[in-house]
């Protein structure tokens, strides 16, 4: 009995497990039906994410196509996330924060430049991360498109104002992903500390894969 | 039917269809009877009428005035936007909307590029019914709606266009990225609803965008994918562009707005060299 409780509710074998230290990429081949747990092991670390079709990779995530299908911009427990050919790729199996965020996209260092100033183009950031994962399996610039932050809050106000806010996540919770089909996973741990994303300091993340 | 047993008969034949002119097509070379005052026709770059279902692409260099026109009340133009010169660099809705602290289109907005730089903007805005959230239809949407959803089909989709006419540039799957909708709007609601603005509108909106960059724009004209309608809806759609002056540094759009002049700064510094 496994008395670790970010192991909680889990009941498959675990077949992977690693701590992705703050700030850095991460990147994981899940098969259909594993699923993939995520922990905020310190509460409010923005975690960027990705996914592509392991079978043909240009077919990869769509936040558009995802919130089309749901009508709602928030991806909660039961969202289906789907690729840009409108198909399941994973499912919130489960997630003890009422919502995420696929409409704020990943920090980059260009566009960092716009919205805090040109001194923050050297900082690391979200797209540096996945260019570099996506490199190593021959994936590129033209392969990153609008992500999802887990454990990210953008709210949208009557009049269209939207913004990155303060998290609702906390230390400890989670979200499952169960794989619909064998994907690969791109994570950018977030290293943003220019807004309240990771509420300004990043954080590490748990992965937890089981069958 | 005509017999056209030979090479000469073909030829005769095809060459009859001559000076058909029907609803959906381009004007060459381009003219239009309704330019904007000070706009010389020598200027016209582009007139198109883009067929219901139909797509369109263009190139239009920096300057150059889009202006497209909802002509019966009922188009939804899905917007993609690359750089001309480097085709990696594309519109990157997330930036737009997060950037401008706005998800909401209209004049003044502007469509941000994945490189911290402006592809276009907003200059006029008739409509103010725009969707940046939603994307466009797919096969598989288009299937389950409508029957079918092939380009070769009565149905076609968004992406499906998107594709050929990002696929005239030599562009592949891996560069069809998320669109904005133009003419068919969105609004949300606290709890993330999304309430689709479908219309039909009043025929003849237009809105006005201004090349900030060398572009390639693609543009498909299908029914919005959230169109709440049994029937596959959608009306023509034109598009006129013509020659314009490249911003200058006083222009309100370019300094409306901290985060927008330094992505015309950024767009500048790359026109330098």
């Amino acid at each position: 009995m496994n008395t670790d409780p970010h192991f909680s509710g889990l009941t498959g074998a675990v077949v992977h497990d690693e701590v992705v230290p703050a700030r850095a990429p991460w990147l994981h081949h899940i098969k259909a039906s594993q699923t993939l747990r995520i922990v905020d092991l310190e509460g409010n670390q923005a975690v960027d994410f990705l996914l592509y079709s392991a079978a043909d990779d240009a077919e990869r995530y769509s936040a558009q196509d995802t919130v089309s299908a749901q009508g709602n911009l928030f991806l909660r427990q039961g969202t289906v996330l789907r690729s840009n050919e409108g198909r399941a790729m994973m499912t919130i199996a489960a997630t003890s924060v009422e919502y995420h965020d696929t409409i704020g996209g990943a920090c980059s260092c260009e566009s960092n430049t716009l919205r805090y100033g040109h001194h923050t183009k050297a900082q690391h950031a979200c797209v540096e991360n996945f260019l570099e994962a996506n490199l190593t399996e021959d994936r590129g610039k033209r392969d990153i498109v609008s992500n999802i932050n887990f454990f990210m809050n953008v709210p949208v106000e009557s009049d269209g104002a939207l913004g990155i806010v303060d998290g609702i996540s906390a230390p400890g919770l989670t979200v499952d992903l169960r794989a619909e089909m064998d994907v690969v996973v791109v994570v950018s741990n977030c290293p943003q500390i220019n807004n309240p994303c990771n509420a300004f300091n990043p954080t590490p993340v748990r992965m937890i894969i089981t069958e | 039917m005509a017999t056209l047993a030979n090479p000469l008969a073909a030829r005769d034949h095809a060459r009859a269809m001559a000076g058909t002119v029907v609803d959906a097509m381009p004007k060459v070379p381009a003219v239009a009877d309704d330019l904007p005052a000070g706009v010389s026709a020598d200027d016209l770059v582009w007139e198109e009428t883009i067929a219901a279902g139909g797509y369109a692409t263009r190139k239009l260099a920096r300057g150059s005035r889009l202006r497209l026109i909802d002509l019966e009340g009922d188009a939804c133009a899905s917007l993609l936007i690359y750089n001309a010169d480097m085709p990696s660099e594309r519109l990157n809705v997330a930036d737009t909307v997060k950037v401008q602290w706005n998800a909401y289109l209209g004049a003044g907005k502007l469509l941000l590029s994945d490189m911290g730089r402006v592809l276009m903007s907003i200059l006029a805005d008739e409509a103010g019914t725009h969707d940046t959230f939603c994307g466009t239809s797919n096969a598989s949407t288009n299937s389950a709606k409508y029957g079918e959803g092939r380009n070769s089909g009565a149905y076609p989709n968004g992406r499906d266009r998107l594709l050929l006419g990002s696929a005239k540039h030599g562009l592949t799957r891996r560069d069809v990225h998320p669109c904005v909708n133009l003419f068919k709007g969105t609004r949300i609601e606290a709890d993330g609803t999304i309430n689709p603005q479908i219309g039909p509108f009043e025929a003849g909106r237009s809105v006005v965008l201004r090349a900030e960059m060398d572009v390639i724009v693609v543009i498909a004209n299908c029914p919005h994918v959230l169109d709440p309608r049994t029937e596959w809806t959608v009306t023509p759609l034109r598009a006129s562009a013509w020659r314009g002056a490249v911003t200058e540094e006083a222009d309100s759009v370019r300094t409306a707005t901290p985060e927008g002049l330094r992505a015309f700064l950024n767009v500048e510094d790359y026109f330098r060299v």
